[in-house]
C-alpha cells in the first residue's frame, strides 16, 4: 500500500501479445472469470474446474511462482491460453481498480468473479491476538469489498454478470475458537446479501458459498476436529453448479445447511456454555 | 468513464461485449478518447448504428466511441449534387436530404439504419455493384483523425494511400469526421422492377450475370433448402431507374411520404410486433414453408413499379426482425466467388448445410465486380449472403461447417466481408488477402496508429498476431 497506485499497471506476468486468450466470437462464445485468491486450495481447484468448462481467467494471488505454475498447467492441459496469472495482494485496495479495467481488456470482457482470498489466525482458546484480527478484516472483508464494489459497479451498469463471494459456515455465528474470523466471514455474508438486494434487479446475481471443512491449508492448520471434511475438487464442483443455477448462497459440503439451521437455532443461554 | 460502462452487441445479437462508451459530438473528444486510450492501454473503435453482424464495432474491455452524435449534413448542393455529412449521418438522413431535390445515394445498403462512417469502414456495396462499385467509389474527399492526433483530408489525389485503405479499412487507421459524397440524379421517386423465378443455381447465378448489364440494380432471392434438381433456386429482382419523362409526375413520387414505407400492416397491424409472429417460422420446418410458399408465388413473372425506399431497404420492412431469431440470435455468413468457380463452390456449400442439417434461412445473391481499395471484398463474381440461426445446441456444428465453407471458399478463390462474416480465422484472413495486401495494411496501420489504439474485437480475430 505504500507505493502510490499506478492506472493500469502493466503486470510482469502477463500482458504479452503471445498470452493472450483467443477471441470471442457468436459461435465460440467465452465465459470470462477472474478468481481472487487462486494460488491453492478451492480457488486453484475452481480455476482448473471452470477452465475445463471452457471459462478464460483471470488468476490473481499473492505467490507468483504457484500462479505461474497453476496457469501453465491449466494452459497445457486445455491446448490453449485460458488462464492469465495476476500477482497482487488484495489489501493493497487501491490498486484493485485499475487491476479489474487491465484484466477486462485483457479477457475482452468480464462474465463472473469469485473473491476467493481469505486468511485464517485462530488465537487460541485462551488468547486475544488484535494483530490478527486485523489481517483477517483486512484480507477477507476489506480485500473482498475493495474489488467487489467495483466489479458491482460494473456488472451493474453492464446489466449483466455474477458475483461469487466464498464466505464461510465460521459467520453464521460467533464461537468461542476464533471471534476474528467469525466476524470477518460475518460481514463478509451480510455484505453479499446486501450486493444481492442491490444487483439482483439489475440482472446481476451474486452468490454466496458457505464452506464447512475442505482439506486445505488452512484447515489442515486449525486446531481441532474436521468433521465432514471434503476434497477442495468437491467443493469447486460445487460452486460450478451453483454459479450454472445462478443459486444465491450454498453450503459446501451440502449437509452443513442442516447443520447449521440447527446450530444457529441453540438458545444463546445454552451456546455460552458449550465448547466449540 | 466508469459511468458508461456498457454491454454492447452485435446486430444479431449473438454476440456481445462490455466495453466503456463514449459519446462523441465534436472532433476534439475523438483527440481526448485517443489520449486517454493511450495513457489506459485500452483499446479504441468507432460505432455508428451497431448494424455490423461481427465484431467491427466492439472491444471488450475497451473504449468504444459512439459517433451517432456527430450527425450534421453540412452542406447539400442540390446543383451539383454534392453532400458533405458528418460521420454519424444515416443513409436514412442522406437519402431524405436528397430525393425530393431528385438524386439519390448512389450506393446503399439493404438497411437505411447504417451510418456514413461504418459504410466506408466496411465500404458496403449495394444491389448495383457491378456497375457502381462500393459506396467508396462515389466519395470525393474525407477527413479523419488518426490516434496519432494529426487530422487528414484525403482523396482520389491527395493521400491516395489512406484513401484506398481507410474506406475499407475497417475503421482500425483513423476515425472520419467528414465526408462529402456524389449523389445519383434520379427523374422519378420509382423503379421500374422485373421479378423472374428460377429454378436452380445455375439459372440463378446466369440470370445474374446476364441480367445485369441491361438493369441497374440485380439481386436474387435463393432458397437454400430447396434440394436436388432445385437446388440453389429462387427468385430475381432485375430493376433499373425511370428515364426523365417516364414518369408522369416526379416531383410526386420523389416526395418522402410517398417513399416511407408504412408503419402499419392493412392499416392495422403494427410492423414493430410482426418479429414476434416470424418467430415460429425461424426453424427449418417453418422456413421449408415460408421458402415453398414464397416459390410457388414467384412463379408468376411480372413487372412493376417500386418506390426506392421499398426496393432498397429491405431489411427496415419489418423492425427488430433479427429478434425473431430467437435468444441466441443470428450470424450471417457471405462469399464472394468469381463467376467462374461460384456454381461449383456453392453447390458444394448449400449440400453441406442441408447435410448437417443447418441450412440458411435467407440466402441472397449478386452482382459484383472489383475495386481498388486496399481490403476490398469484392470479385468479378458473385455474393452469396446466409443468415444462421444460432442456438446452444447448434453452436459447435455450426463453427464447424462453417469452418468447412471457408476452405470451399478460399478454394474457389473466393473472398469474405467483414461487415458480416463472424467467424473468418486470421489464417483464412490472410490467405485471401495476401500477404502483399497485408504488408501495406500493417505499413500504413504502424504510420497511422504506431501505439495501436484502435483495435477493435474484428482486427484482434483478424489481424491480431
Amino acid at each position: 500500500m505504500s507505493e502510490s497506485p499506478k492506472p493500469f499497471d502493466k503486470n510482469p506476468s502477463s500482458g504479452t501479445s503471445q498470452d493472450k486468450p483467443a477471441p470471442a466470437t457468436p459461435l465460440n462464445p467465452r465465459q470470462r472469470g477472474i478468481i481472487i485468491g487462486a494460488s491453492d486450495g478451492i480457488g486453484a481447484a475452481l480455476a482448473r474446474k471452470l477452465t475445463k468448462e471452457g471459462y478464460t481467467l483471470a488468476l490473481l494471488a499473492r505467490r507468483q511462482d504457484k500462479l505461474t505454475t497453476l496457469c501453465n498447467e491449466i494452459n497445457t492441459s486445455t491446448g490453449e491460453v485460458r488462464a492469465l496469472a495476476y500477482v497482487h495482494d488484495v489489501a493493497e485496495y487501491d490498486k484493485a481498480p485499475a487491476l479489474l479495467h487491465k484484466i477486462v481488456a485483457d479477457l475482452g470482457g468480464l462474465d463472473v468473479v469469485v473473491f476467493m482470498a481469505g486468511v485464517n489466525y485462530p488465537p487460541g482458546l485462551n488468547n486475544y491476538n488484535f494483530e490478527g484480527d486485523r489481517k483477517m478484516i483486512e484480507v477477507n472483508l476489506l480485500g473482498a469489498m475493495a474489488w467487489l464494489s467495483p466489479v458491482a459497479e460494473m456488472f451493474q451498469n453492464a446489466k449483466a454478470g455474477q458475483i461469487v463471494g466464498i464466505s464461510s459456515v465460521a459467520g453464521d455465528r460467533g464461537r468461542i475458537g476464533n471471534p476474528g474470523y467469525n466476524t470477518s466471514k460475518a460481514a463478509l455474508t451480510t455484505y453479499l446479501e446486501a450486493l444481492r438486494n442491490r444487483l439482483t434487479r439489475h440482472g446481476v446475481n451474486v452468490l454466496t458459498v458457505k464452506p464447512g471443512f475442505v482439506k486445505t491449508e488452512m484447515v489442515k492448520a486449525a486446531q481441532g476436529a474436521t468433521p465432514f471434511a471434503i476434497e477442495p475438487e468437491k467443493a469447486a464442483e460445487d460452486i460450478y453448479q451453483a454459479m450454472r443455477k445462478r443459486k444465491q448462497v450454498i453450503y459446501t459440503a451440502s449437509i452443513w445447511r442442516w447443520i447449521m439451521l440447527i446450530i444457529q437455532h441453540v438458545p444463546s443461554v445454552i451456546f455460552r456454555r458449550m465448547s466449540f | 468513464m466508469k459511468k458508461n460502462f456498457t454491454q454492447l452487441e452485435n446486430f444479431g445479437h449473438s454476440h456481445s461485449a462490455p466495453s466503456y462508451l463514449h459519446q462523441i459530438n465534436i472532433t476534439e473528444e475523438i483527440q481526448e478518447a485517443f489520449s486517454l486510450a493511450k495513457k489506459t492501454g485500452l483499446s479504441v473503435t468507432a460505432r455508428g448504428a451497431g448494424r455490423s453482424y461481427n465484431d467491427a464495432a466492439l472491444t471488450g474491455g475497451g473504449i468504444i466511441l459512439d459517433m451517432r452524435g456527430m450527425n450534421a449534413i453540412t452542406r447539400w448542393d442540390k446543383s451539383t449534387g454534392l453532400i458533405t455529412a458528418q460521420p454519424g449521418t444515416t443513409l436514412e438522413q442522406i437519402w431524405q436530404k436528397v430525393e425530393p431535390d431528385g438524386w439519390w445515394p448512389p450506393v446503399v445498403s439493404g438497411t437505411m439504419k447504417t451510418t456514413l462512417g461504418g459504410c466506408l469502414s466496411a465500404n458496403i456495396h449495394g444491389k448495383n455493384n457491378f456497375k457502381m462499385g462500393p459506396i467508396g467509389e462515389h466519395v470525393v474527399e474525407f477527413t479523419a483523425i488518426l490516434p496519432t492526433g494529426a487530422e487528414i483530408t484525403c482523396s482520389q489525389n491527395k493521400n491516395a494511400d489512406l484513401f484506398y485503405a481507410m474506406i475499407s479499412g475497417l475503421g482500425m487507421l483513423g476515425i472520419f469526421t467528414s465526408v462529402t459524397m456524389q449523389m445519383k440524379r434520379i427523374y422519378s421517386g420509382l423503379l421500374t422492377v422485373d421479378a423472374f423465378p428460377v429454378q436452380n443455381l445455375h439459372e440463378q447465378l446466369s440470370s445474374l450475370l446476364e441480367g445485369a448489364p441491361d438493369h441497374d440494380y440485380i439481386v436474387g432471392w435463393l432458397d437454400c433448402i430447396a434440394s436436388g434438381k432445385s437446388l440453389g433456386r429462387g427468385q430475381i429482382h432485375a430493376t433499373r431507374y425511370l428515364h426523365e419523362g417516364e414518369d408522369p409526375n416526379p416531383q410526386e413520387t420523389m416526395k418522402i411520404k410517398n417513399q416511407v414505407l408504412p408503419p402499419m400492416i392493412f392499416g392495422v397491424f403494427p410492423k414493430s410486433l410482426l418479429h414476434y409472429f416470424m418467430a415460429p417460422f425461424v426453424n427449418n420446418f417453418g422456413t421449408w414453408g415460408v421458402n415453398t410458399a414464397k416459390y410457388i408465388a414467384s412463379l408468376r413473372k411480372h413487372t412493376f413499379r417500386q418506390s426506392h425506399a421499398a426496393f432498397h431497404f429491405l431489411l427496415d420492412y419489418v423492425p427488430n426482425w433479427e429478434y425473431s431469431f430467437g435468444r441466441g440470435g443470428l450470424i450471417q455468413y457471405q462469399s464472394f466467388v468469381p463467376k467462374e468457380t461460384a456454381e461449383a463452390a456453392w453447390t458444394e456449400v448449400l449440400k453441406l448445410a442441408q447435410k448437417n442439417g443447418l441450412p440458411s434461412y435467407l440466402g441472397v445473391t449478386k452482382r459484383h465486380r472489383p475495386d481498388k481499395f486496399l481490403l476490398t471484398h469484392a470479385v468479378d463474381g458473385f455474393s452469396l449472403a446466409m443468415d444462421f440461426k444460432v442456438t446452444n445446441s447448434n453452436r459447435a456444428r455450426l463453427s464447424a461447417m462453417l469452418q468447412q465453407f471457408d476452405k470451399i471458399i478460399l478454394q474457389a478463390g473466393g473472398r469474405f466481408y467483414f461487415a458480416k462474416n463472424s467467424e473468418t480465422s486470421a489464417e483464412t484472413a490472410q490467405a485471401f488477402y495476401g500477404e502483399e495486401t497485408l504488408a501495406e495494411f500493417r505499413k500504413l496501420k504502424k504510420r497511422c496508429d504506431p501505439h495501436g489504439l484502435l483495435e477493435s474485437d474484428l482486427y484482434k480475430r483478424i489481424f491480431g498476431n
